[in-house]
């Protein structure tokens, strides 16, 4: 089992989501976060005073697959985040130690899906 | 011939010497008592009562000389005010002599009012609904000024700024009708105060007051200048936001608007205020209010000091569209401060809606100009910032100048208020969290100043002219008023923070202000994070 957090571009989350679907990867979670990367931020000016560097807003997904669905998360991602500009974001891979369903109290693999 | 051309003029009890010898010509007068004034009714040939209303009426501020042509009244009260008058005529009239004359008076009040000439003060209808709106426009500014002033700090005090305003509102109320509106209003002592008389709003009733509202109850002239003295404090609190204890924020509230609002109020527009009697020109409370404010605004920032971590680490505004919102209210209720100052619903309250309309467009006009082409962008907050400059600076000339100077004005205040805002205050190093001072302050002191050069008196004929049109005298009386106000403002309000802060302290602890202020002084949060 595999937890991927991937960190993208706020305009990029339709077209990701449409390709993990098609993938049959269905659960996702979805939060909207502030971050900085090798992009920067867009400097503010508020009544003259520059708020220089600040932070971006980006989306981060985060996903449980098995094995098995891992490279077809990480191509999904990555070829609907892809832009070729600065700030497209990045891609964690974990290990999961253990995923539990809420409901019925199935462990592991089964559960995941 | 004294039938034919009879005319009276009203004049205020203290300046009736001055009535009774014109250009070495003696002139048959009549006084009568009514109230708490002495009306002195002066007759002359009426090509004289031009050059009296020029040269001396407006010198010695009197106020509404009433003209009344005389000619329809009866043989028989005219007959009886010649005799009267022979045996006053050329007495030289002194305070002295008031005793003598008092019994004059009462015969001759008789004998007026047996011809119908005097009747009380009439409430108007149209003039009393205006004020009313008016009052209500202006009361509305506070939480409007809540919700400009909210919007600009971080979220963790958004509602320390919105009850600050509040409070304000709810305090500033009852100090008013106790005893606030007396000091300010009531019977002048010595030009710099007013008596308490009328504390309790003790005969202050339906009856208009002729030293400042003919046409309106009293009350409701009480009520409209209510809402003054409640924003002015207010707009304060942009100097010390996100630091300041609200215990000690409350006594500041109560001591600032009973020793420095009350007494400048009673000084710019009491009966007998030394600053009126001067001559200063301040239609709506560019001196009273803004300067006021702006400057006990600075005097806070100087002495409770900056916010830990500024000005590195301070967060940008919170809420911008809550800010405009506010700016917004502002805005509106900013036409029933200037244009009903007017008292009256009539032409000047027109040319007043529209000075300050005007001056608040080119304002912020301006202002996004110079962001535009300074900082690359015309910003939001920048737009609003000029707006609220400008009406800042129409608000004493609103009732005095023309469209000249409505464009003027805001265009100078915005150019005025960036330059201090941008470029001005940051070499000073104090910390005016929302530009209390940068905006009120140099925006009041603008305003205040170029009335003296705008003002004309096609607009208002009680007023005077400017230095545009020919009277540097004007500007010079303008720059004393602002002198006056800065002077007495930055040096009681020095006071009552020092004093406040050896009894109670004014800052939070370092700790509540890096939690917020919201949580620490109200247990409150304005924003959940779930639901």
């Amino acid at each position: 089992m595999k937890y991927i957090i991937a960190i993208i571009q706020p305009d990029r989350l339709e077209e990701v989501l449409n390709k993990l679907t098609e993938k049959e990867i269905h659960l996702v979670t979805v939060s909207n976060v502030v971050g900085r990367g090798r992009q920067k931020g867009i400097a503010e000016v508020y009544r003259s005073h520059k708020e220089a560097g600040s932070l971006l807003k980006k989306i981060k997904l985060e996903i449980a697959v098995n094995e098995n669905y891992l490279q077809a998360t990480i191509e999904a991602i990555t070829s609907a985040a892809h832009t070729g500009q600065v700030g497209d974001g990045k891609i964690f891979v974990f290990d999961l130690q253990e995923c539990i369903r809420i409901r019925t109290g199935e462990t592991g693999n089964e559960a995941i899906g | 011939m004294l039938a034919r051309h009879r005319l009276g003029y009203a004049i205020q009890y203290f300046q009736f010497n001055i009535a009774f010898s014109f250009h070495g010509r003696t002139l048959n007068t009549i006084l009568y008592h009514h109230a708490r004034s002495i009306y002195i009714f002066v007759s002359c040939r009426p090509e004289l009562i031009n050059r009296m209303i020029r040269v001396n009426l407006k010198k010695t501020h009197i106020y509404r000389p009433s003209i009344f042509n005389l000619r329809s009244i009866g043989f028989f009260a005219s007959n009886l005010a010649r005799k009267l008058l022979n045996k006053t005529l050329n007495m030289k009239i002194g305070f002295r002599t008031r005793a003598c004359l008092s019994v004059a008076v009462v015969i001759l009040a008789v004998a007026t009012a047996a011809a119908g000439e005097i009747s009380p003060p009439k409430v108007d209808p149209g003039d009393t609904a205006w004020v009313l709106v008016s009052a209500a426009l202006v009361l509305l500014m506070t939480p409007g000024l809540a919700f400009f002033y909210g919007g600009l700090v971080r979220k963790k005090n958004v509602l320390s700024i919105l009850m600050q305003c509040f409070i304000v509102m709810c305090l500033i109320s009852i100090q008013w009708v106790l005893f606030g509106y007396s000091l300010a209003f009531g019977p002048d002592r010595g030009g710099v105060i007013g008596s308490l008389a009328w504390s309790f709003l003790n005969g202050v009733g339906p009856t208009p007051n002729t030293d400042y509202a003919a046409t309106i109850p009293h009350q409701v002239f009480m009520i409209f200048q209510m809402m003054f003295a409640i924003i002015t404090p207010a707009l304060i609190l942009g100097a010390f936001a996100e630091r300041m204890k609200f215990s000690s924020f409350c006594v500041f509230m109560l001591l600032w608007s009973t020793l420095v609002y009350d007494p400048v109020a009673h000084w710019v527009w009491g009966a007998g205020g030394f600053l009126r009697n001067m001559g200063a020109l301040d239609f709506a409370g560019g001196t009273v209010v803004h300067i006021n404010a702006g400057i006990a605004a600075l005097t806070c920032a100087i002495v409770i000091k900056k916010r830990i971590g500024y000005e590195s680490s301070i967060s940008p505004p919170h809420n911008l569209p809550i800010a405009v919102l506010g700016a917004a209210l502002l805005w509106f209720g900013w036409f029933g401060f200037n244009a009903g100052s007017a008292l009256a619903a009539n032409g000047l309250a027109g040319n007043a809606f529209v000075a300050t309309h005007v001056a608040a467009a080119m304002a912020g006009m301006t202002w996004a100009f110079l962001d535009w082409i300074l900082n690359g962008r015309p910003t939001m907050l920048g737009l609003i910032t000029g707006a609220v400059a400008g009406l800042v600076a129409i608000t004493p000339a609103a009732g005095f100048v023309n469209l000249a100077g409505a464009l003027g004005i805001g265009a100078g205040a915005a150019a005025l208020c960036f330059l201090f805002v941008v470029y001005v205050k940051p070499k000073c190093g104090y910390d005016d969290s929302l530009d209390a001072f940068g905006v009120h302050g140099i925006g009041g002191i603008w305003g205040a100043l170029a009335t003296g050069l705008w003002a004309t008196k096609t607009v208002n004929s009680a007023g005077a002219d400017g230095l545009f049109y020919g009277n540097p005298a004007q500007f010079v009386i303008q720059i004393k008023a602002v002198l006056a106000a800065i002077f007495y403002s930055f040096i009681v309000s020095f006071v009552i923070l020092k004093v406040i802060n050896a009894m109670m302290g004014l800052r939070v602890s370092e700790h509540e202000e890096r939690i917020g202020l919201d949580l620490t002084q109200h247990r409150e949060v304005g924003y959940t994070v779930i639901d």
